[in-house]
């Protein structure tokens, strides 16, 4: 049942990443769309994103519960060496997602829209910058528990070159998942070729600040080049999302639309792979060297058993009543 | 701020805002299936206007409560660490339970609200339900977990280790029934009272009258259902709480002494130093029956319990009280509306009974909360009753008050967003929905 729980975990910030990812990139495309534009890309952005996004950003939760329910010691540490990136990131899902229905549901359209907006673009955009910083600070090995002064123990921890490097690879690829994401959803020509742009500028963003990452890792001494080059599995995803990289470029200049949301959604999920793959089952790296791993810190067997249970029940009810509402609410093509 | 009293403060901040837009989240779902029924049924497009006005503001309501849902989900551990590290494995399970209907809830509601005109009209009324239905769920298990905390089961504490967990029988520890009984009916009763005051409001104000009497009609059944119900599932509560927490019990009704037969204490002024309260009114031996069903038992006071075991007397005490005052009001109120209702006597021509409505917009929400300080405060100083203390629980991370701050500013301002937009879409009814009502417009 262990591995059930943990497919689950692996699942569950997967698909956050995809679905929630892609949720907040199109608040990330309308805060980089000319103000011309932004009152098109919002409503292409409401009909695509409207039914769905509330069920996206369960991913979070059922992530979070595994991690509470399962692996006790890896939430506990996070959340205390990690609370003020934690912090910062629920204020901005609170920002952004109460702005969201608060805009659409607003009776009067008046001057408040233009509060709304601005905070659902700009919490948008920190979000993911910190998630990002999060699972960055993660894997880097700043979190010392042995610290004994505030910064050391609460701020080092994530305020450093390799965390916010990851930090805006992620925004990148948000917005790059939801630029993709939008091409299908958009029936003007005008607006189609807007999207394909913005696919392309977030797709160079992402290849540079994917470069910084790595850079940002020689400097903060994080052996990210042995975890992605040393090991089969790291070395097939990075090949793997190089070469989707390619294809993707002519399937965007075609403005092949679902084809290109599946390789989008592939090539992300590469890239996870093969940066998680090599540190497997270690969860957090501790700068004492240490790391606290999934399988040494899980939650007693009965625990497991009924977690595990909970999670296949759940997903019988789930996933066939998902998969519905995304066929039933996607734009169908001509 | 001292820092723990900063943590405690957050926590409460959050889950008083928490409980209030989950619970309007979890049953205006119903009052809309009901119209959504009727308009399904009848054609009479009222009813279909009502459902959308409802819908537009349960997903405001629903929106706000699931990003404050998945800010506790962090807070537990952003907070407490120490408690989230040993109960989390052992109760866990509601949550684990909970997330699932969470998550069915939201794609229910994806389905709700934009499946006008898309969908079968059968299932979109049931979709309606499913929101409802898996809400009700949700609150449910977050109760049971909560009533966890003061029923602790499950595991055996062994020389400070949790062993042989279980975590379903943790789940259904001894206090669940009680308090998800407790806190379904005061969350139909709350929300009962607040949609069917603003309705009445409306009527008195002459404004689409069919529109907002058929809202008022459906919101006060649901109301005054509740309100009926919930002494009964009080004397429940009481009587379990008296067995598993004599300490809270005696907090509640700031009862020092032990006394055999005890008094039922109304109101007073708590003197924490003295140990005395005065200007209560006694009624002997009221007490004792409520506690144990006997005239004459004994109940626990104070007195007999460690003092560092203590909770709170005065603020325990001072909540208990306007939980059970507004609540019988309530269901005073809810009496004379049956009782009107069974001599078929039109609501237009009693303003007074739709003034005492208006009235008691807040009372409902205002009593939930006292009642949600009772459990909590009434707990203290345990986080996890006699097991664990809530000051053993807080974070090691200093500066905890200005995260408070923050929080209360925001939650603040999302108040007032939120009643700023409920106003609007109230005020915006005659535009939106008048077609069918113009004769109402004098």
């Amino acid at each position: 049942m262990e591995y059930v729980v943990i497919a689950f975990l692996c699942l569950g910030i997967l698909l956050y990443f995809l679905l929630g990812g892609a949720d907040f990139g199109a608040g990330i495309i309308e805060l980089f769309t000319s103000t011309k534009n932004r009152s098109r890309t919002r409503k292409t952005m409401y009909q695509a994103i409207g039914p769905v996004w509330e069920a996206n950003h369960m991913w979070l939760i059922i992530a979070i519960v595994i991690l509470f329910v399962g692996f006790p010691h890896i939430y506990t540490t996070m959340s205390v060496y990690l609370h003020i990136p934690l912090l910062i990131m629920l204020i901005g899902i609170i920002a952004r997602g109460t702005a969201f229905v608060f805009r659409h549901y607003d009776a009067v359209k008046d001057d408040m829209q233009w509060l709304y907006n601005r905070i659902f673009r700009y919490s948008s955009f920190i979000t993911p910058l910190f998630l990002g910083i999060i699972a960055g600070s993660v894997i880097s090995g700043h979190i010392d528990t042995d610290a004994k002064d505030f910064l050391s123990a609460y701020v080092y921890s994530w305020l450093n070159w390799f965390s916010i490097a990851v930090g805006l690879f992620t925004v990148s690829l948000c917005g790059f998942l939801a630029a993709v994401y939008l091409i299908g959803e958009t029936d003007s020509d005008h607006d189609k070729r807007r999207f394909i742009k913005k696919a392309e500028y977030m797709n160079i963003s992402a290849v540079v600040f994917g470069a910084m990452v790595f850079i940002a890792a020689q400097f903060d001494n994080i052996p990210l080049i042995d975890w992605v080059f040393k090991n089969t599995v790291g070395l097939t995803a990075i090949i793997l999302a190089s070469l989707s990289l390619i294809l993707l470029w002519y399937l965007l200049i075609k403005g092949k639309t679902q084809i290109l949301r599946v390789l989008a959604g592939f090539q992300v999920t590469m890239i996870l792979v093969a940066i998680s793959y090599a540190h497997f089952p270690n969860f957090i790296r501790l700068k004492n060297g240490n790391a606290i791993s999934l399988f040494e810190t899980i939650g007693p067997e009965k625990t497991i058993y009924s977690l595990g249970l909970a999670l296949l029940l759940g997903s019988v009810l789930i996933l066939p009543f998902l998969g519905y509402l995304f066929y039933k609410f996607q734009k169908k093509e001509e | 701020m001292d820092d723990f009293l900063a943590a405690r403060s957050q926590m409460a901040l959050s889950l008083g805002f928490h409980i209030v837009f989950s619970c309007i989240g979890m049953v205006m779902p119903f009052f809309m299936a009901v119209s959504h029924y009727k308009w399904l049924k009848t054609k009479d497009e009222v009813y279909k206007n009502l459902t959308k006005a409802w819908s537009k503001g349960v997903a405001i309501f629903f929106a706000t409560g699931a990003v404050s849902g998945t800010m506790l989900s962090f807070e537990l551990g952003l907070l407490w660490p120490k408690f989230m590290e040993h109960a989390g494995p052992i109760f866990g399970m509601p949550f684990s339970l909970e997330g699932t209907a969470f998550f069915i809830e939201a794609i229910a509601l994806g389905f709700f609200l934009y499946g006008w005109n898309k969908l079968n009209k059968w299932f979109h009324w049931f979709t309606g339900m499913v929101v409802g239905v898996s809400g009700l769920a949700s609150g449910i298990l977050v109760v049971a977990a909560n009533a966890w905390m003061n029923s602790p089961a499950g595991f055996d504490f062994v020389n400070g280790k949790y062993l042989n967990i279980d975590p379903i029988q943790a789940m259904f520890n001894k206090a669940w029934f009680s308090q998800a009984l407790h806190m379904c009916l005061a969350a139909f009763t709350a929300t009962g009272f607040a949609v069917a005051g603003v309705h009445a409001l409306m009527v008195l104000r002459n404004q689409n009258k069919t529109f907002h009497l058929k809202a008022f009609k459906i919101a006060a059944v649901f109301a005054c259902v509740g309100a009926l119900l919930q002494p009964l599932s009080g004397d429940i509560s009481a009587k379990d709480v008296a067995k598993r927490q004599p300490a809270k019990l005696a907090a509640m009704e700031a009862l020092y002494k032990t006394e055999k037969p005890a008094p039922l204490l109304i109101g007073g002024i708590v003197n924490e130093k003295d140990k005395t309260v005065k200007g209560a009114i006694k009624i002997p031996g009221a007490l004792s029956f409520l506690a144990h069903g006997d005239f004459k038992a004994e109940v626990k006071g104070l007195d007999k319990i460690p003092e560092d075991e203590h909770p709170p007397v005065a603020i325990t005490h001072y909540a208990f009280q306007i939980m059970v005052g507004i609540g019988t009001l309530l269901a005073i109120i809810s009496l004379m509306y049956f009782i009107n209702l069974l001599r078929k006597k039109q609501l237009l021509e009693q303003p007074w009974l739709l003034k005492l409505f208006v009235f008691a917009i807040p009372l409902g929400y205002i009593a939930l909360e006292a009642g949600w300080v009772v459990t909590e405060v009434g707990r203290q100083p345990w986080i996890i009753y006699g097991i664990m203390r809530t000051k053993d629980a807080v974070t090691p991370m200093p500066g905890i008050s200005y995260s408070f701050y923050i929080f209360s500013a925001i939650y603040l301002s999302l108040s007032c967003i939120v009643i700023f937009l409920l106003y609007r879409q109230i005020k915006m009814v005659p535009v939106l929905y008048s077609k069918p009502n113009r004769n109402d417009h004098n």
